[in-house]
């Protein structure tokens, strides 16, 4: 009966190949509760933008497509997969039916007991902490981030597979000494299969600008390539596995 | 008739598949080194040369034994032989048409000697006797440029010789061989055929005799078989340079080559004769020497074919018919020369892909896609349930048993073009010359689908049938005035031929006609009555998205041409074929072809060989993969060519994720029955920058549709065509 829901979807990309393992079709949702200075696809914060599909017409465009998912899957991103929490469980129970690997890419910032069965359906997190610091967070994204922290200690105790994701900005969250604190933080994590580190990259600039959007990152320079090895290095030296 | 030739089974019985993976292989040695530093040097001369030739002959008419032997440096050259006394050297080839000689050594800043003008006063070219038996009809299409490419004034190429016979039987096995060939083409009575078949035998006769000599100038025995690695490659070599000395090919084509002589190379490492450094270093200057074959050509050939490719294509793994795979460690060593020359676009090196062959080999070749540019991937999986297992890609795209197998090279027709004169009842849109059959144009002021198809359908029968009876003038000149007697007599007698048609324009065409279909196309017609322009109303489904109701238009156009093709009489009973390729004549194509009702302004080019028109797959890559992949290949059976190009960032994050991505890529797209794919993991910036600062970059390499060029050979113009499609970048 489920599956006659409908979801608002930003955008389909077949060929996702940096969010999950293997080669993914790639879901983006449409809505998005936070609202993060770095963002690079702003147009997919409006809840009533994108466009309406059902779950059997999200499946029909997918699975032409699964000769070439053998060693990836399906990632639902968006936006905020878990903001529209039936419909995103709706399709993992379809994609799994299907025999597809299924990953969500989700900041954590919806309330774990409206979506904890479209996080037990995935089969991989790809959660993205945006800062320990409770303020920072604020600062950052509107929210003070207790979401993630508490979506993370619920995988633990389920033993559900996490990558965890960590975007470095230059004067926000690339700083030794806050990534060095998370780091402490995430080591006893030991369903984090994966820790990245996302360098800040200026390239959905253009989106606040069309969007029109007050854009507060407009003169940050992406971190340089030996700020990031540094940043690696910090979560190597607590024995995380960095890519 | 029985030949005691059998290269195949010989391979089949003794190569040992290797499953490991590259942690085996040698770098460059020191003599490499300095060799290809002074070749690299030479290269540089020749890109800065006008026109890019450093040196050309104006005098000897190059045959396999014309030329003294020539050498880069003689110290240090492992193998050698050049097609003239110098390196980069070009040598003149008039048997396939003078003027075409004397127009390329003009255009160079060359003359032609008035010698050799005067031994054609008493010999008739190719070129000559095609246009003396060229109908008005074939001539309209050709100059309208319906029909473009012809091989009608250069030679045809598009066969590829059994240049291993000679290492493993050496020459007078082979004379013997032909020689009984001959005798038994003796009857109670004369035909032309029979006769034209002795005459044929006692060419290629000649030929072999030739090439011996040539062997023996660079102090060679090559009468016998070769006997380890080195003579091996070096036999194989001559056989090779013997056909590009005779042959001014479109298309000059290796084979399969590399497992076959792994065969030597593994019998040599195990009794200790060479090592791995040694054979390497071989395999180094083999391919050194195929890097600088040249030929003589025109502007306009360039125009069309860009970059001055020889399309020294060698096919690389496979499957064995009896299902181990053909992964060798020569194949590995073949492609270890992209990275210890670095790259470069020849040999066009073609990989036969199997979902079954070794990870590490799959690994291995993504790892130096990734990294050079330089290497294409064809569908054993597909092919070798027609083709058997040594089939080798001539060119591009076309596949061919070899020395059992060649083609009648047709270049192609322009279907968008073709479209057009369905509109304007055969009359050109650009010069208002009637040149197809005058039928009644179409007059309404919305165009009907129904009525468009009919009469396309129409149009594409009168071209089937121009083209399949100029291709039939061509080929009966060519065996007569420009004959392969060299790569024919590395062949059987009882081959296989196919006359290889080709089409241009499938996606302008399938998208035109889905606009017809599902939106309202309006012509906009001239005061001569002729559509000119189109106003298109609505959208309509565009190929390259996976969507069936436009990717079942190409598919029938694909189908339709291939049909209309067959009820026509190609010549020497060939079997007709057709590709879906356009190397980089696109870019002419297009300029030669008004504006189409998809919304093609006029002159803007079509897209490369199966390519969805740029910007219009707006699905992602997968989406234009499968679109292009449904295309039929029992009715594309020369080859559907699809390039691919995407940013390494859109490929994955890490090198390893990247090759295993691009395996699930080359995985899906031939699982789904698609049959080529060029890949191009590249930066538009990086290839921007090149255009503004060509020196940086002498070797950057891009695959084009079925080939790869330097990059910076390229016209500005199709720098930018090349720039333009639609790179793959996921954000």
């Amino acid at each position: 009966m489920d599956r006659s829901l409908t979801g608002r979807i930003h955008s389909l990309e077949s060929f996702g190949a940096v969010d999950g393992p293997g080669l993914r079709y790639v879901v983006f949702f449409q809505g998005c509760p936070l609202r993060c200075a770095f963002c690079h696809n702003p147009d997919s914060w409006d809840f009533s933008g994108g466009s309406e599909m059902g779950v059997e017409e999200l499946v029909a465009k997918i699975l032409p497509f699964r000769a070439f998912y053998r060693e990836g899957g399906v990632t639902l991103s968006g936006g905020e997969p878990l903001a529209q929490p039936e419909f995103a469980a709706a399709l993992l129970r379809r994609l799994k039916e299907e025999g597809l690997h299924t990953a969500v890419d989700t900041a954590g910032s919806v309330p774990l007991d409206r979506c904890r069965a479209a996080v037990d359906l995935a089969d991989l997190l790809l959660l993205d902490i945006k800062a320990l610091d409770a303020g920072l967070c604020r600062t950052i994204t509107g929210q003070d981030g207790a979401g993630a922290l508490a979506l993370l200690e619920y995988c633990q105790k389920a033993g559900k597979p996490v990558w965890l994701r960590h975007v470095l900005v230059p004067g926000l969250t690339l700083d030794l000494t806050r990534l060095e604190e998370l780091a402490r933080f995430l080591a006893p994590y030991t369903c984090i299969q994966t820790m990245e580190l996302l360098p800040f990259h200026q390239l959905g600039a253009h989106k606040w600008q069309q969007l029109g959007i007050p854009y507060t990152l407009a003169d940050t320079k992406p971190p340089l390539p030996e700020e990031v090895e540094a940043a690696r290095a910090v979560f190597r030296a607590a024995g995380m596995p960095v890519r | 008739m029985s030949n005691a030739i059998h290269v195949r089974d010989y391979i089949v019985k003794h190569y040992t598949p290797y499953d490991g993976d590259g942690s085996f292989l040698a770098g460059p040695t020191q003599r490499t080194k300095k060799l290809w530093a002074e070749l690299s040097a030479l290269l540089e001369q020749e890109r800065n040369a006008p026109g890019r030739v450093l040196d050309a002959d104006t005098r000897i008419i190059s045959t396999i034994t014309s030329h003294e032997p020539g050498y880069i440096d003689r110290e240090l050259e492992q193998i050698v032989g050049l097609q003239t006394d110098k390196p980069l050297k070009r040598a003149i080839m008039p048997f396939g048409g003078l003027r075409t000689v004397e127009q390329a050594l003009e255009e160079h800043g060359y003359h032609l000697d008035p010698e050799v003008k005067k031994i054609f006063r008493y010999r008739k070219t190719h070129n000559e006797a095609v246009f003396q038996v060229y109908t008005p009809e074939i001539r309209a299409a050709r100059s309208s440029k319906l029909l473009t490419g012809l091989p009608d004034a250069y030679g045809r190429g598009r066969i590829i010789g059994d240049y291993r016979r000679v290492a493993l039987y050496g020459v007078d096995f082979l004379i013997r061989q032909k020689e009984r060939a001959k005798a038994q083409y003796d009857a109670g009575e004369m035909s032309e055929d029979l006769l034209r078949k002795r005459e044929e035998i006692s060419d290629q006769i000649i030929a072999l005799e030739e090439l011996k000599e040539m062997a023996a100038a660079y102090g060679f025995d090559i009468s016998r078989p070769a006997r380890d690695t080195r003579e091996a490659i070096q036999w194989l070599y001559f056989a090779y340079l013997g056909a590009v000395k005779e042959q001014n090919g479109a298309a000059m084509s290796l084979g399969r080559v590399s497992t076959f002589l792994d065969i030597y190379a593994q019998r040599d490492l195990e009794s200790g004769r060479f090592t791995e450094e040694d054979i390497q270093e071989l395999v180094d200057h083999f391919i050194m020497k195929l890097r600088i074959v040249r030929f003589l050509r025109i502007k306009e050939y360039d125009e069309l074919y860009a970059g001055d490719p020889v399309w020294i294509t060698e096919s690389l793994g496979g499957m064995c018919l009896d299902g181990r795979h053909m992964v060798t460690k020569m194949t590995f060593r073949f492609l270890q020369t992209l990275i210890n020359l670095g790259p470069a676009p020849e040999p066009n090196l073609t990989v036969l892909w199997s979902r079954d062959l070794p990870e590490n080999f799959k690994r291995f070749a993504a790892d130096i896609s990734i990294r050079t540019s330089a290497i294409q991937y064809e569908n054993d999986d597909l092919m070798r349930m027609d083709l058997g297992d040594d089939y080798a890609i001539a060119c591009c795209v076309s596949p061919m048993r070899v020395g059992r197998q060649m083609q009648f090279f047709g270049a192609r027709a322009n279907l968008a073009k073709c479209l057009l004169y369905a509109i304007n009842g055969g009359v050109d849109e650009r010069t208002g010359k009637q040149v197809g059959p005058s039928f009644a144009p179409i007059t309404g002021e919305v165009l009907e689908f129904d009525e468009v198809w009919e009469k396309f359908r129409q149009m594409a029968g009168y071209l089937a049938g121009v083209y399949v009876k100029a291709l039939y003038c061509i080929h009966y000149m060519h065996d007569k005035y420009d004959y392969e007697r060299l790569e024919m007599a590395l062949m059987d007698e009882n081959m296989l031929r196919t006359t290889a048609c080709g089409i241009a324009g499938l996606s302008v065409v399938a998208d035109s006609l889905s606009a017809i279909k599902y939106a309202k196309v309006r012509p906009i017609r001239d005061e001569r009555g002729i559509a000119v322009d189109f106003e298109i109303e609505g959208d309509f489904p565009k190929y390259g998205n996976n969507d069936d109701r436009v990717d079942s238009l190409a598919c029938q156009v694909v189908s339709l041409f291939m049909d209309l093709l067959r009820r026509h009489i190609p010549y020497r009973g060939s079997v007709l074929t057709q590709s879906i390729l356009t190397i980089t004549s696109n870019v002419v194509y297009g300029k030669n072809t008004g504006t189409t009702p998809d919304g093609r302004a006029a002159g803007v080019p079509l897209a490369p060989g199966a390519n969805p028109m740029h910007g219009r797959d707006v699905n992602g890559a997968l989406a234009s993969l499968l679109s292009v992949a449904k295309i039929p290949f029992q009715d594309a059976q020369d080859g559907i060519s699809y390039t691919f190009s995407m940013c390494p960032s859109a490929l994955g994050k890490g090198p390893e994720d990247r090759q295993r991505n691009l395996i699930a890529l080359l995985d899906g797209y031939m699982g789904s029955s698609g049959q080529h794919l060029n890949v191009n993991v590249l930066d538009r910036e990086t290839l921007l920058d090149a255009m503004d600062h060509p020196e940086k970059y002498p070797q950057l390499t891009i695959r084009v549709s079925g080939y790869a060029v330097n990059f910076i050979k390229l016209t500005r113009e199709q720098q930018l065509d090349v720039i333009s499609r639609t790179f793959h970048s996921a954000l």
